[in-house]
């Protein structure tokens, strides 16, 4: 489908964009890998006056260690991230996490930051990054801040970026040492997931002493099986104990129903799901 | 001598090619419709109604004319498009009721989609934003979704002027036609008899959206002396043919071009609306236009396919004899009929009986109008709806008998040294083996093997359970027998015609009237000629799709284009010889009796003399010398008309693992032997199959076109509608025997469909198999992990009888319940 017209910008700094985006007035929307955003366009499902394009900035890109967090641009390509030998060192889920979105096309193009921006709640970054306590910088007209993965995810498609704000990057803590499994599940493989679980576990001495646990699309925004982390930590690992503590995965959420899926088969799908991305990962 | 003088090609048929056509199609260096780049080219956008059912009150354009770049706004009547009666070529009955079919609507919109204006811009862009600022005033109507509900007394009505939502029943009747016995007797004794049982399903054929990969696109340049349609259609002939009959245009004045075509698997077998809105705008401004639709258009208003319900009853006796088989099916038109859209259900009479010997059979097919998009071909057309109808319940009966499936079909197939066989639905199946293909299949399947791991996960009580699932199928393709069709009420012939231009280098141009659209006809082509007229493979060019170089051809469907598209080359071929053999024998001085024609030459027997078929094409181009009293021409043109259908045929074995927590179904393995006769290119064949699997296997698993209560189709997008990809599915063991066809000397049969065919009933037989055990009976396609889970979740806590009591004491059970009408009521399936 041909997109209403629009004016466009490619900025070659942060700078230059947080300006483009405040002389843009409420129509200007960030283009980042445009695979959510240019079939919105495409779609005419939305309609923007000018379209800033963070494709041209340099700055965004890549991956870098800054002391005891892993910092990741958010124009980072999928693609860049899971091939990123920090991050499969230091946060090995979003590794795992990122391997699983869409398809080989979808993630050359596609970025860390846009997908997270874009805060589908069936999209594969969200829950990683909160189970992993990630860090959001965003960038506006008054400089920088910093939002917790917690605050980040408001609502469907809603984050605590500002209208006039950029996210540039997002911080990861080091996991070094974790074993992590990204659970996904759905209908065929380019497909979103239906419901999908995000499991970071610290095994030492066959006991669990720590564990993060991060649901996709269980709720509008990502959820945290605090239940579970809870029920799992000093546990001596095995699959019973493991099966056990999964059964609290559901709590707190509250999926939605559709054609793929009734809400009592996402519980279902987080329990059993949580137990598999568990074992797996804890190996 | 002999082995000196051996430069002849090797023998080209049989022979792995890669396909000549790729390059210039994987590197995007073809033309498509949407690529014609005319001087002066218009852009159209259709506006469509987002309403299943409404009349059509006041249509303002105004604001949409003043969209910088817009030429025109034309609503229905502006330009005839209301009165515009689109052709259904296959009035299955002689009463069948017709829906006028306008190519845009004008008073009432019959389906969300509909057309009911047309832009006209300088540019796509322009065009697509002036469509949003069309205001069509619609009073909304109730829609007409369920065909049962449909039919029913004082339904809504989707054409009231036809003062009925049927639109025709089609009945066949073993008794009535002399063909074997009646099956209500056979049902009704059955009922009756200690030895026999009754088994009564109910299937639901899913609705489904071919997705060719090229988007539909017209392309209509008026200012010649010929009109000039460029379409991205299947079907070049038969359009041109129609837009003549159809709008009353002198068919010599149109010409209709099919460039390269990027897929079409039924889905563009028409006339299409949109082919006709754009021709009547050319008309109308005498100015080139070109109309390319969206994925999303496309999914909405290019026609669908399947979409049946199916009521099947078996009457078998306890030793698993079939006696009697009654066929009852609804099948959903939607809005209107499509070309062929009314018969497709009509070809699958001929394939309920299968490959058995099915000694009374009915078939007795309602079809329905409903206000969603019509259906019409998709890749198999009424065959793979059949297959599936009869191979799903040969599991169903095999289960109620407690035999293993493969030897109820072994008790009622046609034994190899019985053919040709003509059979309870009257058609002569020429040859097959069906032992041979099932032998090979159930060895490279290690099918005993399978079931030893299927009985050792039940055991464990493993969370994946094994499920192993057959599909013994034929088809009949190779369409058609004119004779046939005749008998059919069609409304062409089926023969095809192909010419043999032998240009003065020796080199072949090759008119064939079928119309490939991603088969790879042009390496397969070029094949039997190099092989038939002994010319190298690179000597032979292909030409087909433009109505100017192939004036005479019924295109390409019914996987005809080899087993009647490729017998007319052979014809032709044959024919370039005989004409070539007189010249030949005065060129060599020699007498016409003492030449054969071997690997391009003609020899005089017992000596080393000769002369080669591209030196003679030579010699009548410069046409100095030649024999007295004939044409210095060696060219030739054929027409084959088919004696018979050809009925390739198979046996799919298909295993998937079940997995108990979320029921997804995993493809674990996948073997199919396939009887395609002789084989013309075996990479062309395999690919062929490959990719008829994946659909077959996509309709068991994945695809499905819902609608809504409002009669808003749900899944307007490939987000929505779930294709598989590679990702998705296996490496398929594929193999051939091969029992060459004895109505055509090539004794080929068809291979575009057979995957398609086969495969969906191998998968859902092979997923209840995995799950039958917990008291599942049945579960629609697609089976989807939701619906599996589902079906897993309603069965536990049932107190369903466990098909293992059935299978451990065969006839007991289920068996023995089925003669009262509780099997029917009480079947999972319904």
């Amino acid at each position: 489908m041909i997109p209403a017209s629009f004016d466009y910008v490619r900025p070659t700094s942060v700078a230059e964009a947080v300006q483009a985006l405040a002389d843009g007035g409420d129509d200007a929307k960030i283009l980042a890998g445009g695979q959510s955003f240019i079939p919105v366009l495409r779609l005419r499902m939305g309609d923007p006056s000018l379209v800033v394009d963070l494709g041209g900035i340099a700055e965004l890109r890549g991956v870098r260690e800054e002391g005891d967090k892993i910092v990741v641009g958010a124009m980072t390509t999928h693609h860049d991230v899971t091939r990123d030998d920090l991050l499969n060192q230091h946060v090995k889920l979003i590794s795992e996490a990122t391997k699983t979105v869409a398809d080989f096309q979808v993630r050359h193009r596609g970025t860390l930051g846009g997908a997270l921006a874009h805060a589908d709640p069936a999209g594969d970054l969200a829950a990683p990054t909160l189970a992993l306590d990630a860090e959001f910088v965003v960038a506006g007209p008054d400089g920088e801040r910093t939002v917790a993965s917690g605050d980040f995810f408001q609502d469907y498609f809603t984050t605590a970026i500002g209208p006039q704000e950029i996210l540039t990057a997002i911080r990861f803590p080091k996991y070094t040492g974790w074993g992590a499994r990204y659970e996904k599940f759905n209908r065929v493989a380019q497909a979103w997931s239906i419901v999908a679980v995000a499991a970071a576990v610290k095994v030492e001495g066959g006991s669990i002493t720590d564990a993060r646990i991060g649901l996709t699309n269980m709720a509008g925004v990502p959820v945290r099986a605090r239940g579970v982390e809870s029920a799992l930590v000093g546990q001596t690992m095995s699959e019973e104990t493991v099966r056990a503590a999964a059964q609290a995965a559901a709590e707190g959420t509250s999926p939605t129903s559709d054609a793929d899926a009734g809400s009592d088969y996402r519980e279902h799908l987080a329990k059993v799901l949580t137990g598999r991305a568990v074992l797996a990962a804890a190996g | 001598m002999t082995t000196v003088e051996n430069s002849a090609p090797a023998q080209e048929i049989g022979r792995d090619r890669r396909r000549k056509e790729d390059r210039r199609l994987i590197t995007g260096r073809t033309r498509w419709t949407d690529n014609q780049a005319i001087t002066g080219l218009l852009h159209l956008s259709i506006v469509r109604s987002p309403f299943a059912h409404a009349e059509i009150g006041s249509i303002d354009t105004s604001a949409a004319k003043q969209v910088p770049g817009v030429v025109a706004v034309y609503t229905a009547s502006d330009i005839g498009a209301d009165a515009v009666q689109l052709p259904c070529a296959w009035p299955i009955t002689k009463d069948m009721k017709s829906p006028q079919r306008p190519a845009l609507a004008g008073s009432r919109v019959n389906f969300a989609g509909e057309g009911v204006a047309v832009v006209v811009a300088r540019t796509a862009a322009a065009a697509k934003d002036a469509a949003e600022l069309v205001e069509v005033d619609y009073s909304e109507l109730a829609p007409v979704l369920d065909m049962e509900e449909a039919l029913k007394e004082g339904a809504t009505l989707v054409h009231p002027e036809l003062g009925t939502n049927e639109n025709a029943q089609w009945v066949f009747d073993s008794g009535e036609a002399g063909s074997g016995g009646s099956a209500s007797e056979a049902i009704a004794a059955a009922e009756k008899a200690d030895d026999q049982i009754v088994v009564r399903r109910r299937f639901r054929q899913q609705r489904l959206v071919p997705v060719f990969m090229e988007p539909r696109s017209t392309v209509v340049d008026p200012t010649g002396e010929q009109l000039v349609m460029w379409s991205s259609t299947q079907v070049p002939h038969i359009l041109k043919t129609m837009l003549a009959l159809t709008l009353g245009l002198p068919e010599h004045k149109v010409r209709v071009i099919a460039p390269d075509v990027g897929g079409g698997f039924g889905g563009k077998i028409a006339v299409a609306p949109e082919e006709v809105v754009t021709l009547l705008v050319a008309q109308k401004l005498g100015k080139p236009v070109k109309w390319t639709e969206t994925r999303s258009e496309s999914l909405l208003t290019a026609h669908h396919g399947r979409d049946q319900i199916q009521d099947l009853t078996v009457a078998v006796t306890k030793d698993g004899e079939i006696k009697g088989l009654d066929v009852k099916l609804l099948a959903d038109m939607g809005a209107y009929l499509g070309l062929v859209g009314p018969g497709v259900p009509i070809l699958g009479a001929f394939m309920f009986n299968a490959i058995y010997k099915i000694p009374a059979y009915r078939f007795d097919c309602t079809n329905v109008f409903t206000t969603k998009t019509l259906t019409d071909a998709y890749r198999g057309a009424g065959r793979p709806e059949a297959t599936f109808g009869i191979e799903r319940m040969m599991d169903e009966v095999a289960v109620e008998l407690g035999m293993e499936p493969m030897e109820l079909r072994k008790r009622n197939w046609i034994k190899h040294e019985e053919f040709p066989f003509t059979t309870v639905s009257t058609l002569t199946y020429d040859t097959g083996n069906y032992e041979a293909a099932t032998d090979q299949a159930m060895s490279m399947f290690d099918y005993d093997g399978l079931r030893r791991e299927q009985q050792e996960r039940r055991d464990r009580g493993d969370v994946k359970q094994l499920g192993l699932g057959i599909s013994t199928f034929t088809e009949m393709c190779g369409l058609a027998p004119s004779r046939v069709l005749g008998s059919l009420d069609y409304g062409a012939g089926g023969w095809e015609t192909a010419a043999i231009r032998m240009l003065p280098t020796g080199k072949a141009e090759v008119v064939v009237g079928v119309s490939p659209h991603g088969q790879g006809h042009e390496t397969a082509f070029s094949q039997i000629i190099a092989d038939k007229l002994g010319i190298p493979f690179e000597d032979v060019e292909i030409l087909h799709g433009d109505t100017q170089s192939s004036y005479r051809g019924l295109d390409t469907y019914g996987s005809r284009s080899l087993a009647v598209g490729g017998i007319a080359m052979v014809k032709a071929a044959e024919k370039v010889v005989e004409k070539a053999r007189p010249i030949a024998a005065y060129m060599l001085e020699a007498s016409e009796d003492d030449l054969e024609f071997t690997a391009g030459k003609f020899s005089v027997k017992g000596t080393d003399k000769g002369v080669g078929i591209q030196d003679i094409a030579l010699a009548v181009f410069a046409a100095h010398d030649y024999p007295e009293g004939i044409e210095p021409d060696i060219d030739a043109h054929a027409t084959f008309d088919p004696e018979n259908f050809s009925y390739p045929h198979g046996t799919h074995l298909c295993a998937v693992e079940v997995d108990t927590e979320t029921g997804f179904v995993q493809l674990y393995k996948y073997v199919c032997v396939d009887d395609v006769g002789t084989v013309i290119n075996p990479l062309i064949v395999e690919g062929q199959v490959h990719g008829g699997l994946a659909q077959g296997i996509a309709q068991a698993l994945f695809e499905d076109a819902p609608y809504d209560e409002s009669g808003t189709l749900l899944s307007g997008t490939l987000v929505d509608y779930t294709l598989p990809s590679a990702a998705d599915l296996i490496s398929f063991d594929t193999a051939n025997t091969s029992t060459p066809s004895t109505t055509n000397p090539l004794g080929v049969k068809g291979v575009g469909e057979a995957g398609t065919i086969a495969s969906t009933p191998a998968v859902v037989n092979a997923v209840l198999d995995a799950v039958r055990q917990y008291g599942v009976k049945d579960i629609e396609m697609p089976t989807t992990p939701y619906r599996v889970w589902t079906a897993l979740n309603s069965a536990k806590g049932t107190g369903a009888q466990s098909d293992e009591a059935n299978v451990a004491s065969p006839g007991a059970g289920l068996g023995s319940m089925a003669k009262s009408d509780s099997v029917k009521n009480q079947g999972g399936a319904l």
